[in-house]
C-alpha cells in the first residue's frame, strides 16, 4: 500500500496533511486560504473555506483527468451537391449528439469551470470500432438513424462522422473553488461538509457522495462527482425533519447527521441507485440530559460525543441495520472525531487538542483498545519557533479580517499582499513593546458548542469593517470597535431570528466573543448578510490563556477518509524519537545497511579467515566425514494408472554429498501393489519443478521431471497439513537448487512465467536454450519458485523485471528470491517484502420464468443449478464458496455485480432465452431464463522480493528487449494503467528499476495491450481490438509523437501484441497468433498479418527473436493440459516465422516472458555431430553467462 | 551482492586446521606421529576427535589409557566450549596449525568435565539451546517443538548437516517485527584473564528509547575495559567466530547471525597482540 494522507485543521485555519509514511505535519502552503472543515477521500479533499467556498484538492497523479467530448457531423446525399451538410427538414441537426436528438455545434462546448483546459483543437475519429476508416471518418448509412458501416455503398444516403475534444482537469494539488454559479442557488453558507460513499459502488469509477450542511441546518447533497467531473455539477437539498448541525458520511452507505436539539438522523435506503437514500430515522443521543453535537461513521461503525465530551460507539451498526442497537460509552474526552477507511479512528481531545488515534481498530474489536497522542512535528516547526511571536502575529492578523476570495479575483492582487503585510507590521510594534508578546491566536471553532473553549476579552480584537463597495478589505486588525462589534452582534441576532430557532449557544459565541469574521460578500449577496453567522471566530488569547503558552500544535478538525491503515500497519507517527520510528528506520533502512560498514567488515573479515585457516590446510582431513542423510515423511500419492485414487504412501528423500561438497539426491515413493512393496523414484537433479496445488480439500503438490512434463502427468503428492507441504517444498526446492548450484538470485537473462494461480516461476536460461538448430528441448528447463502473486511479469535482459497483481497493483522485483513458503535458507533476507493481492470470486444467481410465479428460483429438474459457477455446471451458494484457497480471506460480502458483459437491468440480471445462451441486460417476451452475477473479494497476504510502484494500477507492462552486453541509461518502460491509459515510466535503469514517474501518452480510446521491442518500436492494442504503432518513439523522444493505426486481420480482434527485436507478433481474441509481415526499418508498421497458429493463449517475443507462447491445450502421452509453455522453434533471421512447437512445463499457466533473455547460442558448425541431448553441455572456451555478478556455469 | 545467508555458511564452515600431539610423558610402543585435521569451529572437541583417539590408540598400551583430553601450551581445553571459542580464546594470534597435546593420564578433574560419550555432549548441546531459548522467547519455541526437532538440531550439528539443522534453527532465530529482535541476546563474554568462566546476563537487543543495541553498547555495560577510548591504544580484541566485528554492529543481527548452533553468541576478549 503506498502511503496514504491523513488531512488536520489547526485552530489558525490551516490545512496540514500526515503521511502514514511521514513523519511530519505538512502544512498545504499552496494557498492562502484558512479553512474550517475538510474531509477527504483517497484521491481528493474538500473543504470549506473561512470564506464559505467550498474548495476541492484533488490529488495530482501522473495520469491526467480527460474527458472526451464528442459530437456527430450530419449529412445526406443530394444529386446536386454529393454529400452535403443540406439535411431534410425531419433530418436531425447538421450537428448532433450520438442519438441525433441534442444540437450539438462544436462552439456550443465549454469547459464546466475554470479548473478545465482544453488539451488541443476538435478532430475527426478515423477509428470506428477498431477499424481503419477512410480519411475524414465518415461512415455510411440508408437513412437516419440506423446502422453505419464504414464504407459507401450504392444505397448510402446519409452518413456522419465524429468529432472528438478532450478536456482535461488542471487543478490538481490545489485548491481549486467549487464554481459560485453552481453555489449561488444556496441560501446560506456551509457549515459541515462530509464525503464518504464510494464503496457503494466501482461504477462509475471515482464516485463520491458528498454530503453538506448549511448554517441554517439544511442538508445538501452534492450530485455528479465521479472521476471525470471531480467537482460533482449540482447541489440538490435533501429535507430533513429538523436543523441539523453537522454530518457524517462513511465510505460505504452510513450516513449519520446531528441535530441542534443533540438527536442524531440516521439515513436510510442508501444505495448504488440511490446514494442519497430515502428516509430518515432519529436516533436519541446516548445521554437523555446531554445532547449530542457530532458524530462519525465509517462502514461498520457510529462514534457519537455528547456535548460533555464524552465519547459513545454505537453498538450494531452495518449496512442492513444503520441505526444499530445501542451505546458504549468509551473512555476519553474529544472534541470531534472522525472516522477513516477501514473504520480507523482519530480524534481531537478535548485536554490538549491533539490528534489522537485510536489503537488496535480491527475488524473484530471495532471499538479498538487506547487511545495514542499523534506526536509529530509539523514542517514549519523548526523556523517556527525562531520567529513564532511574529509568525503567529502574522496568522492572526492575516486570519483576522481578511479572506482572500479568489471567486472576485483569480490572481491575488498586489493591494492584498501589501494590505496584509502593511497590518502585520502594524501589529508587531505593539507586541514588540510588550516584553512577553500577547500571543494572539485566531481560532477557527469547528461549530459553536466548542466556543467555550477560549475566550478572552482583553487584547486586541480583531475586527473588520465591513464594507460593501469593495471585495478587498480595506483595513485590518484595528483596534477594537465597539461599532462593528455591535454591528456584527446585531447581524448575528437578526440572523439568529431569521433562521427560526435562536438557540442561545449559538448566539452566545458571536455575541460574546464579538469577533466575528465576516466573509466579504459581493453586493447583494444574501450571503453577506448572515455571513456573521460563521462559526469561523478570531479570538485574542492572554497569556494566561494555557493554549498559548503551549508549543504543540492545536488542531480543530481531522479527516481520515483518505487515510488507510490496516493492523499491520506500523505507523511511523508516535513519538518521533521512540520504537517505532526506529524500527521503521531498521525495517527500512535496508539499502544503508546493507553498505554499512560493519556488515562490510564482518563479510570480508570471514573470507580473510577462511582463507587465512583453511587456505594452506585443505589437504587436511575432515573431522567428521560426510554421510547420507535421509528424511522420511507419510504422504498420499495420486496413483498412475486407472483407476485413479490417492494412494497412502511413504515419501523419502535421501540427500548425499558429492566430493565437491555439491549435493545431489533421489526421491523414493515407497507404495504397497497386491500386498507388494514397490517403489517408484526421481533423481533430484532430473526434477525441473515443483509446483504447490493448494485447495480447500487437499494440500497437494506436484513434480515433474522432463520425461513427466513429456506425458502431461506430474507425480502429485499430497501432504497432511499445508504445514507440512511446505516444509518438503522448501527442502526439495533447497535440495533441487542446491544439485543444481543455483544458489542466488535470478540472473539478468532469466525467464519469468506465472501460472493461473498466480504462483511465480524463475528459470535459468542455458546458452543452449536458443542454439539452432538444436536447442535444449524447454521440457529439460528448471523453474524455481519465487514468492509472492501476480498476473503478469515482464522483465528485460538488464535486470529490470515488473509485475502487475490481480487487483493490477504495479510491483516491482527487487533483485532477492524466496518469500512465501521459502523460509530459512532458500530465501534472501533482505529485499523481501509483505505482497497483498486481491481478486474476486463470482458466482451466479438463475432463475427461470414461469407462467404463475413469474421469475423464480424453482427451475426445470434439467436446469442447471439455480445457484452456479459460470459454467452452470457447479453448484456454487453464497454460503458454500469458499476463497480459492486457505491462503486467501474474504474482505467483502457478496454483492451484485452490474459490470458483466452484456449489460444488466437495474437489479443486476441478465436475460436469455435459455441456459446456456448469449445475455443480454434487458427483458424480452422471448425470454424465458434470467441470471445475475455475485462478486466478492478476497485477499492474500503474502511475501516476495516485490515491492509496490504506487499508484497507478496497471494492466500491461513491457520492457524495451535488448542485447546482454547493452548498457543503457534509460530504460524504456511502457505500461498500460488499469483505466487503460497508456504511460511511459521515465527513470528507469538496471540501477533504479521502480523508475521515477509516468508520463502519460494521450490516446482517443482505452488500451489494452503495449509491447516495445528493438530500436523503439512500440505497438499496442486498443480495447476495442484496434492496433497502433506509436511512431517516432527514440531515447530523446520517449513517449513518441502519433498512433498510426494498424488494420486487425480479417474479422478477428486483436488482444495483445508482443515485439522482439525485429519480429512483431499479435494473439487475438479467438487463440490465432498473428505474425506481422514486412516490417522493416524504413516501413516500421509492416504490410499484413500472417496467421500462425491457432489455441494460443498470449506471446512473448524476446530480444532474439525467439517466440514463446502460452498454448491453450497441449497433448501428453498420458494428459492433456491447459496452459503450456511452448517455444517455437526453427526461428532464425531468415525465417522469423520458424516451423514448429517445442513443447514445455504445462498446465496452468498463465504468461511468460523471454524477453530477458538475449543469451545467444554459440555457433555450431557441425551440427550433424552435437545431438540435442547433449546441447546441456557448455561448449569449452563459452564465457559463462552473468548473474548478477555471479558466473553461473552448468 | 553478499546475502546474509552466506554469513551463516560461513560461520558454519569454518574450519580450524589442527595439529594433535601425544604428551610427551604419555608411555607408547612406538614413537606417535602427530594428527593432522580440520576442526569445524562451532562443533565440540570430543565430538570430533574419534580419529584422533583411534590413531593413537594404536600405539598405546590398553593399560595406559584413560579417558581422553587435550591441552593446548598448559592450558586444559574445556569441551564444553565450542572449538572455535577454545581457538579464539586460547591460540588466536599464533601460527597455524593448531598445536593440541592429547593426554591419557592424569585427567584433571578440578578444570574439566568429564565427557564419557557423546550422550554427554548432547545433553550439554541441547540444555544450552534451551536456555539461550529460555533468553531469546521464554522457552517458547523450543518447548513447542517435537523432539524430533530437537535430535535433528542435533543430528545435524553432529553430522555436519547444515541445511538439516538450519532447517529447525531457524524457527530459533524468529521473533515478532515488531519487537524488533529476541527478548534477551543468549550471549557468553570469555576472557582470558578473568576468573569467572564467562559473563552472561539478560541483555535487550532495543533500547528502552528503541535504538537497536550494538555489540559496542553490550561490551560497555559488560565488560568496559574492553571499549578502549579513541586515543588509547587497543588493549583488548574482541573476537567472535576469528574475526572483529565493529562495535557499531547491532547485536540483534550478531545474534542471529554469528551465533553457534547452541544459539549463544560467544564473545572472546583477548589482549591485542604488542606488535
Amino acid at each position: 500500500m503506498p502511503s496514504t494522507l491523513l488531512w488536520a485543521v489547526d485552530v489558525y485555519g490551516r490545512a496540514y496533511r500526515l503521511s502514514t509514511a511521514g513523519q511530519q505535519w505538512e502544512h498545504c502552503r499552496d494557498a492562502h486560504l484558512e479553512f474550517k472543515r475538510v474531509t477527504a477521500a483517497l484521491q481528493c479533499c474538500w473543504s470549506i473555506a473561512c470564506d464559505h467556498n467550498i474548495y476541492l484538492c484533488v490529488h495530482g497523479s501522473e495520469v491526467p483527468i480527460r474527458f472526451r467530448e464528442e459530437t456527430y457531423e450530419n449529412q445526406r446525399w443530394n444529386p446536386v451537391d454529393g454529400f452535403s451538410d443540406r439535411l431534410l427538414p425531419s433530418d436531425r441537426w447538421q450537428w448532433s449528439d450520438v442519438t441525433g436528438l441534442q444540437h450539438q455545434p462544436l462552439d456550443s462546448f465549454q469547459p464546466p469551470s475554470e479548473n478545465w483546459e482544453w488539451e488541443a483543437d476538435w478532430y475527426v475519429d478515423e477509428n470506428f470500432g477498431g477499424e481503419p476508416t477512410e480519411k475524414g471518418g465518415w461512415t455510411y448509412a440508408i437513412d437516419f438513424p440506423a446502422t453505419y458501416t464504414k464504407d459507401k455503398k450504392w444505397n448510402s444516403c446519409v452518413r456522419r462522422r465524429r468529432w472528438l475534444r478532450y478536456r482535461r482537469y488542471k487543478s490538481q494539488d490545489t485548491w481549486a473553488k467549487i464554481p459560485l454559479e453552481q453555489t449561488g442557488s444556496l441560501p446560506d453558507p456551509f457549515n459541515d461538509i462530509s464525503c464518504g460513499g464510494w464503496e457503494i459502488t466501482e461504477e462509475p469509477r471515482g464516485r463520491i457522495s458528498l454530503w453538506a450542511v448549511s448554517l441554517q441546518g439544511r442538508v445538501w447533497f452534492r450530485d455528479g462527482i465521479v472521476h471525470f467531473n471531480p467537482e460533482g455539477s449540482v447541489w440538490e437539498e435533501v429535507p430533513t425533519p429538523g436543523e441539523v448541525v453537522q454530518i457524517s458520511c462513511g465510505p460505504a452507505d452510513l450516513l449519520w447527521g446531528v441535530l441542534w436539539e443533540g438527536q442524531f438522523l440516521v439515513r436510510e435506503g442508501i444505495t448504488r441507485d440511490c446514494p442519497k437514500g430515502t428516509t430518515w430515522v432519529v436516533v436519541e443521543s446516548p445521554s437523555p440530559e446531554v445532547g449530542a453535537i457530532h458524530v462519525a461513521v465509517g462502514v461498520n461503525v457510529v462514534w457519537a460525543v455528547t456535548k460533555d465530551h464524552k465519547v459513545w460507539f454505537r453498538r450494531g451498526v452495518n449496512s442492513h441495520n444503520p441505526c444499530g442497537s445501542g451505546w458504549i460509552g468509551m473512555v476519553g474526552e474529544m472534541l470531534m472525531i472522525n472516522v477513516g477507511l477501514n473504520d480507523q479512528v482519530w480524534g481531537i481531545s478535548c485536554e490538549d487538542r491533539a490528534v489522537h488515534f485510536r489503537q488496535g481498530v480491527t475488524v473484530s474489536e471495532l471499538s479498538g483498545k487506547a487511545w495514542k497522542a499523534v506526536s509529530v512535528p509539523r514542517d514549519s516547526e523548526r523556523s517556527h519557533s525562531s520567529a513564532s511571536a511574529s509568525s503567529l502575529q502574522s496568522a492572526g492578523c492575516f486570519f483576522g479580517g481578511e479572506v482572500r476570495l479568489q471567486s472576485q479575483t483569480s490572481d491575488l492582487s498586489d493591494v492584498d499582499s501589501e494590505t496584509e503585510k502593511a497590518a502585520a507590521e502594524r501589529v508587531l510594534p505593539s507586541s514588540d513593546a510588550d516584553e512577553a508578546p500577547k500571543k494572539r491566536i485566531p481560532k477557527v471553532t469547528s461549530d459553536s458548542f466548542i466556543s467555550e473553549l477560549v475566550s478572552d476579552r482583553e487584547g486586541q480584537i480583531g475586527q473588520r469593517t465591513l464594507t460593501q463597495a469593495t471585495s478587498i478589505p480595506e483595513e485590518e486588525c484595528a483596534e477594537g470597535d465597539t461599532e462593528g462589534k455591535d454591528k456584527a452582534a446585531t447581524n448575528v441576532l437578526h440572523s439568529s431570528s431569521q433562521s427560526g430557532s435562536p438557540d442561545p449557544q449559538w448566539s452566545n459565541v458571536d455575541l460574546e466573543e464579538a469577533q466575528t469574521h465576516l466573509t466579504v460578500g459581493t453586493g447583494g449577496d444574501p450571503a453577506a448578510d448572515t455571513c456573521s453567522l460563521s462559526s469561523v471566530v478570531t479570538y485574542n488569547l492572554g497569556t494566561e490563556e494555557p493554549y498559548g503558552s503551549d508549543d504543540h500544535p492545536l488542531w480543530a478538525w481531522v479527516s481520515g477518509g483518505g487515510c488507510y491503515i490496516d493492523s499491520h500497519s506500523q505507523l511511523p507517527w508516535f513519538n518521533s524519537t521512540g520504537l517505532a520510528s526506529s524500527m521503521q528506520a531498521m525495517s527500512l533502512s535496508i539499502t544503508p545497511a546493507q553498505t554499512a560498514a560493519w556488515r562490510k567488515q564482518i563479510f570480508e573479515q570471514l573470507s580473510e579467515r577462511s582463507k587465512r585457516e583453511m587456505e594452506n590446510f585443505r589437504h587436511y582431513e575432515q573431522a567428521i566425514e560426510q554421510s547420507v542423510w535421509v528424511k522420511k515423511g507419510s504422504m498420499q500419492w495420486w496413483r498412475d494408472w486407472k483407476p485413479h485414487k490417492w494412494l497412502d504412501v511413504q515419501f523419502a528423500l535421501e540427500q548425499f554429498s558429492g566430493s565437491e561438497g555439491n549435493k545431489d539426491g533421489i526421491l523414493f515413493i515407497y507404495y504397497t501393489f497386491n500386498d507388494e512393496k514397490k517403489y517408484l523414484h526421481a533423481f533430484i537433479n532430473e526434477v525441473t519443478i515443483l509446483v504447490p496445488v493448494l485447495n480447500n480439500t487437499k494440500h497437494t503438490f506436484a513434480i515433474y521431471t522432463p520425461e513427466r512434463t513429456k506425458q502431461r502427468w506430474p507425480i502429485r503428492l499430497a501432504a497432511a497439513t499445508e504445514l507440512e507441504m511446505y516444509d518438503w517444498l522448501a527442502l526439495l526446492s533447497l535440495s533441487c537448487c542446491d544439485s543444481r548450484g543455483i544458489q542466488s538470485p535470478p540472473s539478468k537473462q532469466a525467464i519469468w512465467s506465472v501460472t493461473c494461480k498466480g504462483d511465480i516461476f524463475v528459470s535459468e536460461p542455458t546458452p543452449g536454450l536458443e542454439a539452432s538448430p538444436y536447442p535444449t528441448p524447454c521440457d529439460q528447463m528448471f523453474w524455481c519458485q519465487v514468492g509472492g502473486h501476480l498476473r503478469i511479469v515482464e522483465c528485460n535482459s538488464l535486470g529490470v523485471v515488473w509485475g502487475i497483481g490481480y487487483d493490477h497493483t504495479a510491483w516491482v522485483h527487487t533483485g532477492g528470491y524466496g518469500g512465501g513458503f521459502f523460509q530459512g535458507l532458500a530465501s534472501s533476507t533482505d529485499n523481501i517484502y509483505t505482497q497483498t493481492d486481491v481478486k474476486t470470486v463470482y458466482i451466479y444467481e438463475n432463475q427461470r420464468w414461469n407462467p404463475v410465479t413469474g421469475y423464480t428460483n424453482k427451475g426445470l429438474p434439467t436446469d442447471r443449478y439455480m445457484w452456479s459457477d459460470a459454467s452452470g455446471l457447479k453448484e456454487c451458494t453464497k454460503s458454500n464458496t469458499k476463497p480459492p484457497s486457505p491462503h486467501w480471506s474474504w474482505v467483502s460480502d457478496w454483492a451484485i455485480d452490474y459490470g458483466v458483459s452484456g449489460g444488466t437491468d437495474r437489479e443486476g440480471w441478465q436475460y436469455a432465452a435459455d441456459f446456456p445462451a448469449s445475455y443480454h441486460g434487458h427483458k424480452t417476451l422471448k425470454d424465458f431464463v434470467r441470471r445475475r452475477r455475485w462478486a466478492r473479494k478476497c485477499k492474500l497476504t503474502t511475501t516476495g522480493p516485490w515491492q509496490e510502484v504506487p499508484p497507478i494500477p496497471l494492466s500491461d507492462v513491457t520492457i524495451l528487449p535488448c542485447g546482454p552486453k547493452t548498457t543503457m541509461e534509460q530504460v524504456p518502460l511502457w505500461a498500460i494503467s488499469s483505466k487503460g491509459d497508456v504511460l511511459c515510466r521515465l527513470g528507469v535503469s538496471s540501477l533504479t528499476p521502480a523508475g521515477t514517474s509516468w508520463l502519460h501518452v494521450g490516446t482517443d480510446q482505452p488500451f489494452k495491450s503495449v509491447s516495445i521491442g528493438g530500436v523503439y518500436q512500440v505497438w499496442a492494442v486498443a480495447r476495442d481490438g484496434s492496433t497502433f504503432y506509436r511512431g517516432a518513439v527514440s531515447s530523446q523522444n520517449p513517449a513518441g509523437d502519433c498512433w498510426y493505426h494498424i488494420p486487425s486481420p480479417a474479422a478477428q480482434k486483436l488482444k495483445q501484441v508482443s515485439v522482439g527485436r525485429t519480429s512483431v507478433y499479435a494473439v487475438d481474441e479467438n487463440g490465432n497468433l498473428w505474425y506481422r509481415h514486412g516490417v522493416t526499418p524504413s516501413y516500421p508498421q509492416g504490410s499484413l498479418w500472417e496467421h500462425i497458429s491457432n489455441n494460443v493463449r498470449k506471446v512473448s517475443v524476446g530480444p532474439l527473436d525467439q517466440v514463446w507462447i502460452i498454448a491453450d491445450k497441449v497433448q501428453g502421452s498420458h494428459s492433456l493440459s491447459c496452459g503450456t509453455v511452448c517455444r517455437r522453434l526453427g526461428v532464425q533471421p531468415l525465417e522469423p516465422k520458424g516451423q514448429s512447437w517445442d513443447y514445455g512445463i504445462g498446465g496452468g499457466w498463465d504468461h511468460i516472458t523471454v524477453r530477458g533473455n538475449a543469451l545467444e547460442a554459440p555457433r555450431i558448425l557441425m551440427p550433424s555431430l552435437t545431438d540435442s541431448g547433449n546441447s546441456r553441455v557448455m561448449p569449452h572456451g563459452l564465457q559463462p553467462p552473468e548473474m548478477n555478478g555471479n558466473t553461473v556455469g552448468h | 551482492m553478499a546475502d546474509d545467508k552466506d554469513v551463516l555458511r560461513d560461520v558454519w564452515f569454518g574450519r580450524i586446521p589442527a595439529c594433535f600431539m601425544l604428551y610427551p610423558d604419555e608411555v607408547t610402543e612406538r614413537e606417535a606421529e602427530p594428527f593432522y585435521l580440520l576442526l569445524p569451529r562451532i562443533s565440540y572437541l570430543t565430538l570430533v576427535t574419534d580419529k584422533v583417539k583411534k590413531h593413537f590408540l594404536k600405539v598405546l598400551k590398553a593399560e595406559d589409557v584413560e579417558e581422553m583430553w587435550f591441552e593446548y601450551e598448559g592450558t586444559p581445553l574445556k569441551w564444553h566450549y565450542p572449538i572455535g571459542v577454545l581457538f579464539d580464546l586460547h591460540a588466536s594470534n599464533t601460527a597455524l596449525p593448531w598445536s593440541i597435546t592429547v593426554h591419557f593420564k592424569h585427567f584433571p578433574d578440578r578444570d574439566l568435565l568429564r565427557c564419557s560419550s557423546s550422550v554427554v555432549i548432547e545433553a550439554h548441546f541441547m540444555s544450552t539451546v534451551k536456555e539461550a531459548d529460555a533468553f531469546k522467547h521464554k522457552s517458547q519455541v523450543i518447548n513447542d517443538m517435537q523432539k524430533k526437532d530437537h535430535k535433528q538440531l542435533w543430528m545435524g550439528l553432529q553430522n555436519d548437516k547444515f541445511d538439516q539443522f538450519w532447517a529447525i534453527n531457524r524457527k530459533l532465530m524468529e521473533y515478532p517485527t515488531e519487537e524488533g529482535g529476541f527478548r534477551y541476546i543468549p550471549f557468553r563474554i570469555y576472557q582470558t584473564l578473568s576468573d569467572r568462566p564467562f559473563i552472561q546476563k539478560p541483555f535487550r537487543p532495543v533500547s528502552s528509547e528503541g535504538h537497536a543495541h550494538t555489540l559496542g553498547d553490550l561490551l560497555k555495560e559488560m565488560c568496559p575495559a574492553a571499549v578502549c577510548q579513541d586515543d588509547d591504544p587497543k588493549k583488548y580484541q574482541v573476537v567472535i567466530h576469528g574475526i572483529e566485528p565493529l562495535f557499531e554492529t547491532p547485536i540483534q543481527w550478531l545474534s542471529e547471525h554469528l551465533s553457534y548452533p547452541d544459539n549463544f553468541l560467544h564473545i572472546c576478549i583477548i589482549p591485542a597482540p604488542n606488535d
